[in-house]
Formats: C-alpha cells, structure tokens, sequence
C-alpha cells in the first residue's frame, strides 16, 4: 500500500530561527492508520502538523529541505487551501474555531467559501452533523454548547469537506474528562465509519489510549524518537525519559519491580493480562508506607449552607457547605456549568449568595467590598494574558500594592520578597514579553501574592497547557504550598492534577457538594465519577484486578510515592533560576 | 497604505466591532454634563494603528452604530460618519507606527498623536455639527458645543489610553533583545 | 450587566422578511426621519412603526431597559437644545409668539415648543423601527443579504464575527474587570482623572490583550477552511426574497418619495399648522 504521508529527510526551519525545528524525519503513514503523536511543549509535533495541513510554509514561512507528500499533494505547492480539501484540522480552543452563528452555518463554513450550492451546502451538513451526533442542534449558538459539542461542531466542520485526514491538535485540552472520553470515542468511530487517516497530537497518552490506537509516535527536540505499536511502546521508558506521563496503572506496575511484556496487551487495564505482575503490584503494595494521618489546622475558608441563582428557578448553587484548613491544597471538581466557577465568584464577592455564609478565618465576609476580600483571597485567572497589564514585571507585580497607596519603598520591598519566592528574581528588570508561558503564569500568580492573601484561588491553572508547562506550573505551586505554608484552592476539571497534586477534592454536580474526601478516594468511587462526569483512575482497575480490597489506599500510596521519587529528583537537581 | 486585505484584517473589524460595542459599557465622566470619555474610542484608535485605515473605518461604522442601536436604542448617524474619519484617519500612518514588531517608539507616538488629533478635529468640530445641522436641523451653537466636547473628549482619551494601550502592547507583544538575569 | 437588546424567533410575517429588507426599511427610515420636518408625515410614521411593532409581536421585556435609556437620552438632548437656542423654533419658522417668560433672556414660545415637538416625535418614529430590526432579523441571514446587494463579503462577515463574538468578549470583560477588581484597580473610585485612565487601561489591556490572540486564532481557523479563496461565497443563511420583501421594499422607498416630496413642496422643509 502506498503511504498517505510520506516524510522523506525532512527538515525544517522557522524563518525567524537559527536552528531547524525538524531534523531529518522520515515517516511513512498509511491510508486508515489511527496514530497517536506524542511529545513535550517544543518538542517540533505542533510544527509536524503544520507542516501537513500546509499552515507551513503557507503562513509560517521557512526553510525545507527533504521532501514531504500528503495524499498526493505537496503541501509546499498546493498551500493551506489546497491541503484543505484533504486534511482536516480540529484546533484545541474550542471557541476559536466556532465561527458560525450557529451549529449549521460553523459546518457549513468551509462549503460556503467553496461557494458549494444552497441546496447541496443543507444535504451534506446534515450529513456531517448527523457523523459528529450534532443533527439535533443545528439552530443552536455556540453559547449554548459545551466545550464538547463545540468540538464536535468543528469535526463536523472538516469531516463535511469529505477530507482523507484528520488532523487532532490537543483535542482533550479543554474538556472534561466525560466529554474527553466522548470525543476519543467518536474519533474512533469516525476513523473506523469513514475511512479517514486520524493524527491525533495529544500528551494525556492514557486517555487517547482509552480507545485503540495503531501507532505512537514519540517526538522531541524535532527528531522521532520512537515510533512502535502502543502495546510494545508501553512497556519501554521512552515516555517517562522525555518526561511525558505513562498511563498510571503502566506507572504503578513499572514501580512494583516488573518489566511488562508487549503480549500482556498493556494498552488498556481492561484487556490487559495482569497475572505476570498480581503477585509485585500487591507485594508493592504491602511494602508501600500508608500516608501519615494529617494534623488538624485552623479553618481558613469556610462555606455554610451557601444557595446562589441568577433567578429564582435557576439556582446554580444549593446548600453548598464545606471547610477548608490552612495549609491545605484543596481542589473544586465537576463538569461544566456545575457551579464551580460561581462559587469561586461568590467567594471573591463578584456576586452575593442569596442565603448561608462564607466565613474567612471564623470572620463572615458578607460586608466586605471585593477590593477588601481581594487583599485576603488571591484569585488567580486562567490565563495570565487575562491579568497581566504592564509591560515590566515589577511593575505587574506591584501593581496591586501601588493602587492601595502602599509606599514606594515598601512596594519594593514585597515585590522583591514575592518575586525570589516564585523564582523571578534574576528577571526582575525584563519586560513581561521575554518570559515564557509559565513564567508569565508566575508573574501573575506573584503579582496576587504579593498582597499576602490568606488563601490563593486558582482558575483552571492547567487548562490548555501541555504536560511541561503544567507540571512546571503544578510543582511551582506545590512549592509555595510547602515552604509558606500557603492555602490553595484550585479549580480543575484534570483528574492527575487533582489526584497528584491535591490532598482533597470537593466535587460539585448540578450545584450541590456530592463528595469531600481525598481525591484518591473520589476517583476510585465509581458512582461519585459517574455522577460528576468524572474519570474513574486506571489505578482503580488495577488494584482490583490484582486483588486489592482496598483500591483508593492504592492509589493514594501511588501518589505519595511518585511524589516522594520526584522530591528526590528535585532536590538532587534543583531549578535555581 | 495596507493593499492587502486579508484574513487577518476581516477578523480584526469582526473582533474589533465586538470589542468597541462592549466597551460601549464604559463611559468616564468628566464633570460636564453629558460628555463623558470613551474607552472604546482608544481601543478602535489602537486597532486602526495595527491593521491600517480599512480596519479602522469599518470598526468606526458598525461598531458605533450597532454600539448605539444595542445598548441606547438608536442611531445618531451624524455621529457615526465623523467616527468613519477618526478610524481611517488613524490608520492611514499605521505602516509607520511599528507596533507589532516591537518599535512603537516616542516619535511614533508623537506622529500617531498628531494624525488622532487631526482626524478628530475634521471628525467633531467640522463633519459631525455640519451633518448635525444639515441632516437634523439641529441648532448650530448647540452642536458645535457639543462637537467641541467630543473633541476635546476623545483627543484625551486617545491621547492617553489609546498611546498607553500602544506602547504597552507593542513592549509586551513585540520583540525583545538579548536579556541577561540579575543575582 | 447590560443586557443587550438581541434576536428572538416568534414567526411572524416581520421576522420571515429578508434580513436586507429590514436593514432597508430602517435605514430610510432613519433617512426620512432625519430630514423631514413635516409633522403630519412624522405622526404618520409613528402610525407605521407603532403597528409594524405590533405586528413583529415584541415584547415590552425585550426593549424596556433599553426605552428608558433613550427617554433619558431625549430628555437631556431636548434640555440643552432649549438651555442653548432657545430661540431655535422662531429662526426656523420665521414667527415668534411668546408663551410665557421664563427667567433671564428665556421666553417660551410657540415656535420653541413645536420645533422641539418635532425633535421628541422624531425618536419616536426611529425607535420602534430599531427595536423591530434588532429583534427580529436574524444576524446569519443579515450577513448573506448585505452580502447579495453588493456589501463586499469580507465586510458583511466581520459583521457576523462581531456578532458571534460580542457575546464571548463581554463574558472576557466582566471576569477581568472583576479579578482587576479584587487586586485593587477600580474603575468606580474617586481619583483623579489622570488616574481614573490608567486604572482603565490595566482593565481594558488586558482584554485586548487576549482579543488579539483570539484575532490570531480565528483567522488561522478560517485560512485552514478556506475563507477568501475565491472572490465570491455563497451562505448557507441565504434566504430568497419573497412577495412580502417586495412589497415592504417598494411600499418603503414609495413612502420616502412621497415624504420627501410632500416635506419639500413649499421649498422647505419645516411644516407648521399655523404657516
């Protein structure tokens, strides 16, 4: 069979760039493979798709070399117009990409710039709608949608255009975990259905995994590192070493001792054939230290009985009620439009709650202004480009202090305090355009916490970055949360932030409080995920497989360890920026 | 003068629309009656600095009188076409402002302060009264008040937001140097 | 949090019209509006407007708040219409009655009054045909018809995008300015003027901030389907024009003919039942 795409030698180089962004590739793709791409932040896989949906050299111009083929077509020739016809591109900002005023007309798009006929522009969208289950919607805006229907919308979108391959860049970025199972789910239909050729450009490799893939190809630093069926990539480190996440029961058994072997079929824990490692996993487990009961701390935040609605029939928070004790890392789980982003806003004081209260250190909060209540509780925005607004750090920094009338010379003081805290200090006279995203992301964090709040609450501080940026950001946290002693409530819908990095979870569904226990407890309880649209843990799956009556321990064990690797790691090779 | 129309620039007007009607919510009053400053002024003035005059104008267009028509419930068109000038006129220089490499520097602001103010006087002390009069009989000394005050109005709040806003983001968006960190 | 006046399907004859028909009828009228003086023509669009209102089955709730601001709006126009010509009226119609004095060099005339008779009806002749076009055409089908009578399509689809984005902008606005908030950085608080600024701009940066990222985004999106390959587009919204568009478009530019007409016969444009 011939290849679909076909990379022969393939180099690459940006314009503005001295060194190329891909070296050498060589890569045979084969009509109606289903392949996963997978690498850290820069690692040059965003680049490799670019380069065959045509965006490169179309509108990011550069220097080829080697030669590269898509279903016929050189891209260099046939331009991002030509490549359109035949490869499809679903972008990870849902939003961005719905550009329609309604479900019809986002799908309809690319037909309509075709100037395809009225009447054959109705047939094959809802063609396309029915593929991508939308054909119920069609009259609906986009501010009626969720995340998921949204991307569906855009699959909709390229799949009406009959291309020969789909190209998925971050798909699982900003979903939940339901709608992220949904969406692999119907990419795998489709594939299968359509016959199309699926990329898929992901770093959650356990949770594309959660339907069959044919091949996982590795990326870093522009050259392919590997590139193997997911049953015998499983069982080589290739992943942990370019420091992506393994599926966790892949993790789990790797730290019982055993070396998996690809006829296990450790693709999926379901089909998997655990009986070689029963035997380590449970010994690992008995051998693992229980977790050290925690001290009980004084009440930082407290919420009691707290019911919120825009009107009287649409209440969006009922009886909400919990605490949440100082030095605490609490996160606020739940699917879209479960609350959780109004409880964070009543907090704040954007809004008041229609009845209960909200206690700050024992004191009620009602009275206080939302700059009052800013100076106590930090609210940190999903994107720093949403806070950031001036140009030098030290200025962004100290913004919040300066407008308060703090002296100048005090200012300095703080801003300088915070900035060695988040490891900003050796840039403290750079312009906020030299950082990178993290490091923006710290300046906006740092320019909160120079107020010294009581409590820091963080908006989606992962949402739409890749494993890199996130564990850089996560471990910042993580950091602040042990040398300060700093409480943090995060809000999430990324199950490994909130089963690595949190010591309680608080999920919310159709806004009432149905759990409030450690997340390695809320993610091995099958109701509770189900009722949240949560993601049960492989972890789970593995424990009972193998015997263990007591999965959540498992799992929290599980956590501490890898928490325990990864303090060793950091302590040997300390960060000193 | 920007030839090329593209996709980029089409968005812009879209966005930018989008941008001026929402920011039609903010109005900084002065202490006159009535005159208020307009932050949506300086948002289209810095669009029309990125993307050229066509951007600017048609933000100018349907920016105000969709801004008008949703949230105060009419079209005061005597005002919208002297808003046409100010978003052109501003972009007519937008090749020499140089913010998104990075180079917005004083002497562009200078130059971009020099072409708003141009652009606003044509814009509220000679079109806008003269179409008040022409289109709606309306008494002269009472519009060229009026014209005056919005003069005055938005030169300041282009003049100020609107240079912030360029030479903000032409530092934080634009190109940076070799930086070395500090102990 | 402003609540815009925005579209809502009730199937009614006034919404099955053609999107450009609407835009028509309310850009005459606004025209007609505009120029005449003719009171009897002025009472006459307000008939008009008031059964085509009617008639579009729009509710009070979609457009009150928005009718109080403009009443506001009228009220001051017409205060500082009289507070700076209050001898507009007598200029215009060339007869000074006097009513009665007021203080200082104000009288009331007869003049005065019925000029400014004429200014108030005029808002009321424009406003319900803004709230009809705003209510019930529907911006897909808006966009495809500006585009058929010769709007270049790249124009009338920045229009759509702007309509599909106000809403996504002005949620960006209201959580940045709120979390501005929290740090401190009111627009609200009693400062200078000069400082009243900057504290706008720490809002408002931010949001353009992100607003060109999102430029960036949504024209990648739209290259990689294609959006300017080739000069013309056709729209999946595109709605024929029907036996009613023409009627209403025909009857309309009859009516502002026979306006102008009737309002320019005497060689001016200001009519008075006492002239």
């Amino acid at each position: 069979m011939e290849p679909i795409i076909e990379f022969t030698d393939f180099t690459f180089r940006y314009r503005a760039q001295k060194e190329p962004s891909l070296f050498g590739i060589n890569l045979k793709i084969y009509p109606g493979e289903k392949i996963l791409i997978a690498g850290p932040s820069g690692s040059g896989k965003s680049t490799l798709a670019h380069c065959i949906n045509g965006l490169i050299p179309g509108s990011l111009p550069g220097e080829i070399t080697g030669s590269l083929t898509v279903a016929g077509l050189n891209p260099e020739k046939a331009g991002v117009f030509g490549m359109s016809k035949k490869v499809g591109t679903v972008l990870q900002d849902t939003d961005g990409q719905f550009i329609g005023l309604t479900v019809a007309e986002d799908i309809a798009f690319a037909l309509e710039n075709d100037c395809v006929p009225q009447e054959e522009m109705f047939r094959r969208v809802d063609r396309a709608a029915e593929m991508v289950q939308m054909r119920d919607h069609l009259d609906r805006s986009p501010a009626e949608l969720s995340g998921g229907q949204k991307q569906r919308v855009s699959l909709g979108g390229v799949l009406v255009d009959n291309v020969e391959i789909l190209l998925f860049d971050e798909p699982l970025a900003n979903l939940d975990p339901a709608a992220g199972k949904r969406t692999i789910s119907l990419i795998d239909e489709i594939s299968r259905d359509q016959k199309v050729t699926v990329l898929i450009i992901e770093h959650r490799i356990e949770d594309v995994l959660y339907k069959d893939v044919d091949r996982i190809i590795v990326i870093n630093d522009g050259r392919i590192l590997a590139d193997a069926r997911p049953d015998e990539l499983l069982c080589s480190d290739v992943l942990m070493e370019q420091g992506m996440r393994e599926p966790l029961y892949v993790t789990a058994i790797k730290h019982a001792g055993c070396r998996i072997r690809p006829e296990d079929r450790p693709q999926h824990i379901e089909q998997m054939n655990l009986e070689p490692y029963r035997g380590a996993v449970l010994n690992w487990f008995e051998n693992t230290p229980a977790p050290p009961a925690r001290p009980a701390a004084d009440t930082v935040l407290e919420m009691e009985q707290v019911c919120f609605g825009y009107s009287e029939k649409h209440q969006i928070l009922k009886n909400v009620g919990f605490r949440i004790r100082k030095g605490e890392m609490v996160s606020l789980v739940g699917q879209n439009g479960a609350g959780k982003s109004t409880l964070a806003s009543l907090i704040c004081g954007f809004y008041q709650p229609d009845s209960g209260r909200i206690l700050l250190s024992g004191e009620d909060i009602a009275p206080l202004s939302i700059k009052e209540r800013g100076e106590r509780i930090g609210l940190v925005m999903q994107s720093p480009n949403q806070m950031i607004s001036k140009p030098m750090i030290t200025e962004e920094v100290g913004l919040g202090l300066t407008v308060r009338g703090v002296s100048e010379e005090e200012v300095r003081e703080r801003v300088e305090d915070t900035l060695r805290i988040c490891g900003l200090y050796p840039m403290r006279n750079w312009p906020i355009s030299a950082l990178s995203f993290g490091q923006k992301k710290r300046v906006s964090i740092a320019s909160i916490l120079v107020m010294n709040p009581e409590i820091l609450i963080l908006d989606e501080p992962t949402a739409g970055q890749d494993y890199r940026h996130y564990t850089e950001i996560m471990e910042f946290l993580r950091g602040l949360n042990r040398e300060t002693g700093l409480t943090i409530l995060m809000i999430t819908h990324d199950m490994h932030l909130m089963l690595e990095y949190t010591d309680r979870a608080l999920v919310l569904t159709g806004g009432e409080l149905i759990g409030d226990r450690t997340p390695a407890e809320i993610l091995t309880d099958p109701e509770i995920t189900e009722r949240a649209s949560l993601k049960k843990t492989s972890l789970y799956d593995l424990a009972l497989k193998c015997g263990i009556s007591d999965p959540a321990a498992f799992a929290h064990r599980f956590i501490l360890y890898e928490r325990s690797l990864r303090q060793t790691a950091s302590g040997q090779g300390r960060e000193v920026q | 003068m920007n030839k090329k129309f593209g996709i980029r620039e089409v968005v812009a007007i879209g966005i930018g629309t989008a941008l001026f009607v929402v920011l039609t919510e903010i109005q900084i009053p002065i202490g006159i009656p009535n005159t208020y400053l307009q932050p949506r002024m300086a948002v289209m003035a810095f669009l029309a600095a990125v993307f050229g005059p066509v951007v600017g104008g048609v933000i100018g267009l349907l920016g105000h009188a969709l801004g008008d028509a949703l949230f105060y419930g009419g079209v005061w068109w005597s005002w919208v076409f002297p808003e046409v000038i100010v978003g052109a006129g501003i972009g007519l220089l937008s090749k020499s402002y140089k913010v998104l490499e990075g180079e917005f520097d004083r002497r562009a602001a200078i130059r971009f302060n020099l072409v708003q103010i141009i652009a606003n006087a044509l814009a509220w002390i000679l079109l806008a009264p003269v179409l008040d009069i022409l289109i709606y009989a309306e008494p002269a000394n009472k519009v060229f008040i009026q014209g005056a005050f919005a003069f005055l109005g938005n030169i300041i709040i282009i003049g100020v937001l609107g240079t912030i806003l360029l030479f903000a983001y032409s530092r934080v968006a634009g190109k940076s140097g070799s930086l070395t960190k500090e102990d | 949090m402003a609540k815009l006046l925005s579209y809502e399907e009730k199937g009614t004859w006034i919404h099955r019209l053609s999107g450009i028909t609407k835009l028509i009828f309310f850009l005459i009228w606004c025209a007609l509006s505009a120029l005449t003086y003719d009171t009897r023509i002025l009472l006459v669009m307000i008939m008009i407007s008031l059964i085509a209102f009617a008639c579009s089955r729009t509710k009070w709730k979609q457009v009150g708040s928005v009718f109080r601001v403009i009443m506001v709006f009228m009220v001051l126009n017409l205060a500082a219409i009289f507070i700076m010509s209050p001898e507009q009226g007598c200029v215009i119609y060339g007869t000074r009655k006097v009513l009665f004095y007021i203080a200082g060099h104000y009288y009331m005339t007869r003049e005065q009054l019925f000029y400014m008779f004429n200014v108030m009806i005029k808002y009321f002749t424009v406003i319900p045909a803004v709230f009809i076009f705003l209510v019930t055409t529907n911006p897909s089908e808006l966009a495809a018809s500006m585009n058929r009578v010769g709007v270049p399509y790249t124009i009338s689809y920045a229009l759509s995008i702007a309509l599909r984005y106000i809403p996504d902008v002005q949620g960006d606005f209201h959580r940045i300015r709120n979390a501005q908030e929290a740090r401190g950085i009111e627009m609200s608080a009693k400062a200078r003027l000069g400082e009243r600024i900057r504290r706008t701009a720490s809002i408002i940066f931010p949001l353009l901030f992100s607003s060109m990222e999102r430029i960036e985004v949504v024209s990648n999106a739209m290259e990689l389907r294609s959006f300017g390959k080739n000069k013309k587009r056709t729209w999946y919204a595109m709605k024929p024009l029907g036996r009613n568009d023409r009627l209403v478009l025909i009857g309309t530019v009859l009516f502002f003919i026979a306006g102008i007409v009737i309002t320019y016969a005497d060689g001016s444009r200001f009519w008075a039942y006492w002239l």
